[in-house]
């Protein structure tokens, strides 16, 4: 069977030794990012992007991805342990995680996450095997006109699904378009935006805009009071779940794997949406919601499942289209585009060995993530104690080195300055950040997209709606817009997120 | 009347970052809907921007003012001159000189730092960073470069 001959690839692949050590590597620093409030896999990943120019792509994507998830597991073992979620995607463990510590159950809770996120995992890594193939096979029959469409319907539901503000979740993507734009013209190779910078001539470098807007304005939003944290932890004893609790927990899990498994497909999905649906959905259907916020186990379970779920099946649209699904696989896409891969259906017929690869890598990912984290929780509480006035000079110089690396060009730095102060001020007037990031990855694609269409239909922008899956693909973004604005959804969406923040 | 200060600043900004790519663009060529020149799509871009700025700002007029908070002025200054120091001294003056500019410009950026955690830090910083990225990873940057030469012994 094709499947198994694939998976078998991708395990060959994912046990090299090499790959095996830079996994490793990248949960392990995706745990310890994640435990650490301040520092999210978005910087981490963006910092990191440079020093894995050197590796194989398959080796440089493996430890990117296992930052990623391994940053959801360690988000949640603070939460659960001090109350104080290292990741917005624990934010939601916290409520009940950190009553069950208070109760005495520190370690069931700890391993409800743990095991949770395992068999969220497992399920995830699946889903993506099984569907990553027909939907490449669907993609490789797209053309300009129905390519533009789905990335309008994923930009528009990037939007949906933002927090806050419609209109100014809008006006940051079109401006992450507008900058996604600066550079030679593909068509033309005029100049446009360069503003004289030659240095512009290949746009805006993506290390730099992303270490801007996130690595820096988060940076500032955090120095905006400086307090100390207090870590007081007692001893995490008796880590094993009861019978009683494995019952509790088991249908939570599969509930809230399979929300994060559908959130995580979705354009702007991911991680911290899926964490928080999983616990309404809980909330909603059990019978005792009154425990909820007092330690229920299942407001554990179902979270964590959810955001490692999420965080998984976000790469299928990555991997299949090359369509990132939040800021995380839009730098992974800009780490394909510098090793020389073009992300799209190709990769999983060019590249087999790279994409089962990344996919398998996944699975024993979060197997290392179950025998790493319970033994080394003691290690990642003390490492709270570090203070932010130490920690963020760390993270800033990290990060200039970075960007430096990537085109050695002092030029990239001038652009993190100003990207921060940008990101900075765009953040106090409540705009979130990510999809500005992108609209600037997509913004290239959508303009060459459409002019494609255009010429091919010869002027007649009806072709996006003659073609049958063009036209479904952008009915789908309009009702999407509709809905978010229905005044009834909107009320809802919004309580929705103030429960969240 | 009541006005939102938050909502207008934030459609003014939008309202400005479309009237600069708008009049970027007006000097490339526009096309047609057919062929599509280089200014085509930008400036398509920018008026939907200014469109979406200008709603912000009329939903912002008659609305309650929101606090936007106060802003680190000391972090916001260091911060954002790390940066812009590190790129301009680490060809001249070497990896290892300008790390540590980073590290202490960076370090200053807290209201809480001293000058003894400054020196601190940047002496850990640089050797840790030295290690790593010099002898670590091996990345091809001199660690000093022509500036720092008269100030070095022997080199």
């Amino acid at each position: 069977m094709d499947l198994l001959a694939n998976l078998g690839l991708g395990l060959a692949t994912a046990t090299e030794p090499v790959n095996l050590l830079f996994c490793f590597a990248g949960v392990l620093l995706g745990t310890l990012i994640g435990v650490l409030p301040g520092i999210g896999p978005t910087a981490t990943i963006a910092m990191l992007l440079p020093i894995t120019f050197g590796f194989e792509p398959a080796t440089s994507l493996i430890m990117l991805a296992g930052i990623y998830y391994g940053a959801q597991y360690g988000g949640s073992t603070t939460a659960i342990l001090i109350n104080l979620p290292g990741e917005s995607s624990s934010a939601v463990t916290a409520i009940d995680g950190y009553q069950m510590a208070r109760q005495g159950r520190a370690g069931p809770a700890l391993a409800t996450a743990a095991l949770g996120s395992f068999f969220a995992g497992t399920v995830a890594t699946v889903l993506i095997a099984v569907f990553a193939p027909p939907l490449t096979a669907v993609a490789l029959k797209f053309g300009p006109a129905e390519y533009f469409s789905l990335l309008m319907l994923g930009l528009v539901a990037s939007v949906a699904l933002a927090h806050g503000s419609v209109l100014k979740a809008l006006g940051m993507i079109v401006t992450g378009l507008l900058l996604g734009l600066v550079g030679s013209d593909v068509n033309t190779g005029a100049q446009r935006f360069t503003m004289g910078f030659p240095e512009l001539a290949d746009g805006l470098n993506f290390v730099a805009v992303a270490i801007g807007v996130f690595g820096i304005a988060e940076i500032l939003r955090n120095l905006e009071n400086e307090t100390d944290r207090d870590v007081m932890v007692k001893k995490v004893t008796n880590l094993f779940p009861s019978k009683a609790d494995f019952k509790a927990m088991a249908w939570p899990v599969v509930r809230g794997t399979a929300v994060g498994s559908i959130l995580g497909i979705l354009p702007g999905g991911g991680a911290i949406l899926s964490s928080f649906a999983a616990y309404t959905v809980e909330k909603r259907i059990s019978k005792t919601p009154h425990r909820f916020g007092k330690g229920a186990i299942e407001g554990v379970a179902a979270p964590e499942a959810a955001n490692n779920a999420g965080a998984q099946t976000s790469f299928i649209p990555m991997l299949t289209l090359g369509i990132p699904a939040n800021p995380v696989m839009a730098l992974m896409i800009g780490a394909m585009i510098i090793q020389g891969v073009q992300p799209g259906p190709n990769v999983a017929i060019e590249k087999p060995e790279l994409f089962w690869g990344v996919i398998v890598s996944m699975w024993i990912g979060n197997l290392m993530l179950v025998l790493l984290n319970l033994p080394l929780i003691g290690l990642w509480v003390r490492l709270l104690t570090i203070p932010y006035t130490v920690l963020f000079p760390a993270i800033l110089t990290f990060c200039c080195i970075g960007v430096y690396t990537v085109n050695s060009n002092a030029f990239d730095l001038f652009t993190v300055s100003a990207f921060g102060l940008l990101g900075y001020v765009l953040v106090k007037l409540d705009c979130e950040p990510a999809p500005l990031l992108l609209g600037f990855v997509l913004g290239p694609m959508l303009e060459e997209n459409l002019r494609r269409a255009m010429t091919i239909s010869r002027g007649d922008p009806m072709v996006f709606f003659t073609r049958p899956l063009s036209a479904g693909l952008l009915i789908a973004a309009a009702l999407v817009l509709v809905v978010v604005f229905l005044p009834a959804v909107r009320a809802k969406r919004e309580e929705v997120f103030q429960e969240e923040g | 009347m009541k006005v939102d200060t938050r909502e207008i600043a934030c459609g003014a900004i939008f309202i400005a970052i479309a009237a600069a790519f708008a009049i970027a663009a007006l000097d490339l060529p526009m096309g047609s809907a057919l062929r599509m020149g280089p200014g085509y799509f930008p400036m398509a871009l920018a008026l939907i921007l200014a469109a979406l700025g200008l709603i912000i700002v009329i939903k912002g007029l008659g609305r309650a003012p929101s606090p936007i908070g106060g802003v680190p002025w000391r972090g916001l200054l260091f911060i954002l001159l790390a940066p812009l120091v590190f790129g301009l001294t680490v060809r001249g003056l070497g990896l290892a000189p300008s790390m540590a500019l980073v590290a202490a410009i960076a370090t200053l950026a807290s209201a809480r730092a001293g000058m003894k955690l400054a020196a601190a830090m940047t002496l850990g910083l640089t050797l840790f960073c030295v290690l790593v990225f010099s002898y670590g990873l091996g990345l091809p940057y001199a660690l000093f470069g022509p500036w720092s030469a008269p100030f070095l012994p022997g080199v």
